[in-house]
């Protein structure tokens, strides 16, 4: 066990874990943020999508002991009052079925978005490969990230 | 307008239990006090004071009103259109409407439980009742306040109004003094060309929730003092755990408790039997530490019966269906004289895997058993046969259980079974305090209750002028079949043979997504295809042409399908798809199924990119009778036909030894965005009929469209499931 800092949504927490604990695991069991969904735990379905340091990376498969002084983003932390403009998008086209996944979708498309304002659908199928939607909303997920990119 | 009888539904006008509306509840408030989304811009403020007027409706003091959603909600939408059902007869502002979800009361509603596509289907009626009786008794509250009768109101958008005065009064003003007025013998429910609400789209009530990552998944679920359990079943089916290192688990950091549990033969009501029923429990505070103790675990296990393979389940099947003796069967004329007489004969055989179900949160149960109680709150499709096998279980009467269900990550058939439910309540009863249990994905795709592997041999015969004079199907499945007697196209041929074969296994399997209809629709839209074919024939073509004789003069009284509504979604396919018009590059196929009181047609267009089959657009055509909300039944057929292209091409599940040799989505694939179609577009029917389901319907005829798009873009028919990875031949 050991203490770790870290900078969650603007915030420093303090937690004490083993060092191999991954984020996802801190994020929903030590602070109670529980919007970061567990899947798979092997970086295979993209449930758990967080941003580092504005990079998309998949928290249960990212130790706490390699974060250091990275800025961790999590969808509490995505827009104040749920308006950013990709979970405008979300709600419009109404995309969530089970709405499991969306999470996940959500933090890989406002990473995506944040690089490449206006992306192709080979952009888009690239940046969004690693998130599984079981219920097969694949479809509005693409015309919702399109929609947020116009705006 | 209808008049419906309120008495068999008698009970759901009481209000609301006080178990159901008090203790539940208020227990559940950890998700149930939401606050009213300001939809629109329209907002009510929140009332100081709620009025029950019955069990689904609660009425407050500014006009907000809620409505209990009583189905569990899977991700079918049904926690948006059961109230919309309710809404449309109460006549109430859906702005004001705020939906929460009932709790298992099995005294005020029936049929709680999400499967065979049948919420909407069998509660249209329930829930139109429950709305019109509300709006009666509010309508008569107000009649009474004015000395009118309820005659000369009306309602508009939860405003009661006179019809020649001026006076007016929201619900919101006379709910008080509803509560307590008789429901009559007899309500009138509205004429469906009166609906304002049913047919408009409205959005996922949950959808602000899902979208900013509100906690509602039972995997959410938090109580503080709760422990955190994982656990370890057998590795292989036909095995059961001996003993295992359990002070050494126990010496780990962060376990608090290690210990084996068997919960076999005590739990009447279980479903999936064979699965691991003896298993390990570790509990702590947090996960990680428990997934970590998981891998340290030293165990021994027993072999208690065979331990199967895939390569013996695939000879058993071919066996069966050559040798064995079949469990259903039917014949129309005669087969083997038919055969005898055809001129050209085809004969060909399909094959499917087993089938993992692979809801994206895993499965997990809150428990919290105590010496008189035991209360279940998380994602269950089923939560009175929850009930029943935690009852069993725990020796305790039903009344002093409760189960809460929680929105699902998922269903498809899994949480259909209450397993999960009854590990999470031995493991609360063993340390005497509340749980949450959680499977790893390992976990869940282990030991779980499968789709079934099948295997059908088709055969046909044509006469000279290609007419289909003969036709016969065989069908096996690990444990049944995935074949019909009674489905198309019986009733279209005077020689018609079906048979079913059983074959044993200790693997368990259940439903998933129009399990058997999957399976037999793929192979039987593929077969027909080539018989089409064969006989020179378009496919819509000959496909119609069997619906002539369905309509015109059916074979055998026990056809269950309606043949102009299935030859209208195929007709309607064939118009908005443009079918004969070829396009340079697009190669199509087509299929139509009729499953779960649904008929669906499709359409799938299919390019060659980089060398690789792709599916460009997928047609669809639908008849579920009356959209409750259409754009949410577009949603769950695209989802449908994703869902039903990706476990085709890309999904199974094999067994070596007993153990599946797939356990996370490393090995076991779904599809991904860039396999998905670019566009999907859904047509529905409009015959003002009854509402019928739409959860699983999309999924299968897509399994034979696809087959049919994939040979005229190859050359190559494709037989064997997943297409994508299987020798075909
Ligand atoms: S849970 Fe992290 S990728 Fe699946
Ligand atoms: S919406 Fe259910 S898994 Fe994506």
């Amino acid at each position: 066990m050991a203490i770790f800092n870290l900078k969650v949504n603007g915030e420093k927490l303090q937690v004490d874990v083993d060092g191999s604990t991954p984020i996802l695991w801190v994020l929903r069991d030590h602070f109670k943020l529980l919007g970061t969904k567990f899947g798979c735990g092997m970086a295979q379905c993209g449930a758990c999508t967080i941003h580092l340091d504005g990079e998309a990376v998949r928290s249960c498969s990212l130790p706490i002991s390699v974060v250091q002084d990275s800025k961790i983003n999590t969808i509490e932390g995505l827009s104040e009052n749920g308006d950013h403009p990709v979970q405008k998008a979300w709600l419009d086209i109404d995309v969530p079925q089970c709405g499991y996944c969306q999470v996940g979708q959500i933090m890989s498309a406002s990473a995506l978005l944040e690089k490449n304002p206006n992306p192709t659908d080979e952009d888009i199928d690239r940046a969004m490969n690693g998130n599984i939607c079981r219920c097969g909303t694949y479809i509005r997920i693409k015309e919702a990230i399109k929609a947020a990119a116009k705006n | 307008m209808t008049k419906v009888k309120t008495e068999l539904d008698r009970r759901s006008f009481l209000k609301i239990s006080a178990a159901a509306s008090g203790g539940i509840l208020i227990g559940f408030s950890w998700f149930a006090g939401c606050t009213p989304d300001t939809k629109n811009g329209k907002f009510v403020e929140v009332p100081n004071e709620w009025f029950e007027i019955n069990s689904y409706i609660k009425i407050g003091d500014t006009g907000m009103v809620t409505i209990y959603s009583p189905n569990p909600e899977i991700g079918q939408n049904v926690k948006t259109s059961m109230p919309m059902i309710v809404a449309e007869e109460l006549d109430v502002d859906w702005n004001h409407v705020q939906v929460e979800q009932a709790p298992l009361n099995t005294g005020i509603y029936q049929n709680q439980f999400a499967g065979g596509s049948l919420s909407i289907r069998m509660g249209w009626t329930a829930l139109r009742t429950a709305g019109a009786a509300g709006r009666f008794m509010l309508l008569t509250a107000a009649a009474k306040e004015w000395g009118v009768t309820i005659d000369d109101l009306l309602v508009e958008k939860g405003i009661i109004k006179e019809k020649n005065g001026s006076r007016t009064i929201g619900f919101g003003e006379i709910a008080s003094k509803a509560v307590g007025i008789e429901v009559p013998k007899e309500v009138k429910l509205k004429d469906t060309k009166d609906f304002k609400l049913i047919g408009t789209s409205q959005r996922n009530v949950d959808g602000k929730k899902i979208v900013t990552g509100v906690p509602q998944y039972g995997i959410d679920f938090h109580r503080d003092g709760m422990k955190t359990a994982v656990l370890k079943h057998a590795p292989a089916f036909g095995m059961k755990l001996k003993s295992f290192n359990v002070e050494e688990i126990k010496a780990l950091p962060g376990v608090d408790d290690a210990f084996m549990v068997d919960i076999s033969s005590k739990t009447p009501g279980r479903f999936d039997i064979n699965s691991s029923p003896q298993f390990i429990a570790i509990v702590g505070e947090t996960t990680w530490p428990l997934l970590q103790a998981k891998k340290a675990i030293k165990a021994k296990w027993e072999t208690i019966s065979e331990l199967e393979d895939s390569n013996m389940h695939n000879k058993r099947m071919e066996d069966a269906i050559r040798t064995g003796k079949p469990n259903q069967r039917r014949e129309d004329g005669n087969v083997k004289a038919a055969f005898k007489k055809a001129v050209k004969v085809i004969e060909k055989t399909y094959t499917a895997p087993f089938m993992a179900h692979n809801t994206m949160e895993p499965m997990n149960f809150f428990a919290n058993v105590t010496a008189d109680s035991a209360e279940m709150i998380g994602p269950t499709q089923t939560p009175q046969a929850l009930e029943g096998a935690v009852a069993g279980y725990l020796k305790m009467p039903l009344d002093k259980i409760t189960v809460n269900m929680t929105r699902m990550g998922g269903g498809f058939g899994r949480r259909l079974y209450p397993t999960f439910g009854v590990e999470a309540a031995a493991i609360s009863k063993h340390i005497g305090k509340p749980v949450k249990l959680l499977y790893s994905r390992e976990d869940d795709m282990s030991q779980g209750t499968y789709r079934p592997a099948y295997r059908s041999t088709y055969k046909a015969g044509l006469d000279k002028d290609n007419n289909l004079i003969a036709f016969s199907a065989k069908g096996a499945g690990v444990p049944n079949g995935g074949i019909y007697t009674n489905r198309y196209p019986a009733g279209t041929v005077d020689n018609y043979l079906v048979e079913k074969f059983a074959v044993k296994t200790n693997i368990t399997t259940g439903a998933w997504r129009a399990p058997g209809s999957h399976f037999a629709a793929g192979a039987e839209q593929s077969f027909l295809d080539e018989v089409a074919e064969l006989a020179g024939k378009d496919p819509i073509a000959f496909r119609l042409e069997l619906f002539d004789r369905a309509i015109n003069n059916p074979v055998g009284k026990r056809n269950d399908y309606d043949a102009k509504r299935y030859a209208g979604v195929l007709k309607m396919v064939k118009e908005k798809s443009n079918w004969g018009k070829n396009t340079p590059g697009v190669h199509r196929g087509v299929a139509a199924y009729y499953c779960h009181s649904t008929y669906v047609a499709e359409v799938v267009d299919m390019i060659i990119k980089d060398g690789k089959p792709i599916v460009q657009k997928v047609w669809c055509a639908v008849d579920c009778g009356i959209l409750v909300n259409p754009d949410a039944a577009k949603n769950m057929i695209q989802g449908g036909v994703i869902d039903g292209i990706g476990h085709a091409m890309y999904s199974e599940l094999t067994f070596d030894k007993g153990v599946n040799q797939q356990s996370n989505f490393d090995t076991y694939q779904l599809i991904r965005h860039s396999q998905a179609p670019q566009d999907i577009e859904v047509f529905f029917v409009d015959n003002g009929i009854s509402p019928t389901g739409l959860g699983e319907p999309g999924l299968p005829p897509v399994v034979g469209a696809l087959a049919n798009a994939l040979y005229k873009a190859t050359g190559k028919r494709y037989y064997h499931q997943p297409f994508n990875s299987t020798e075909q031949g």
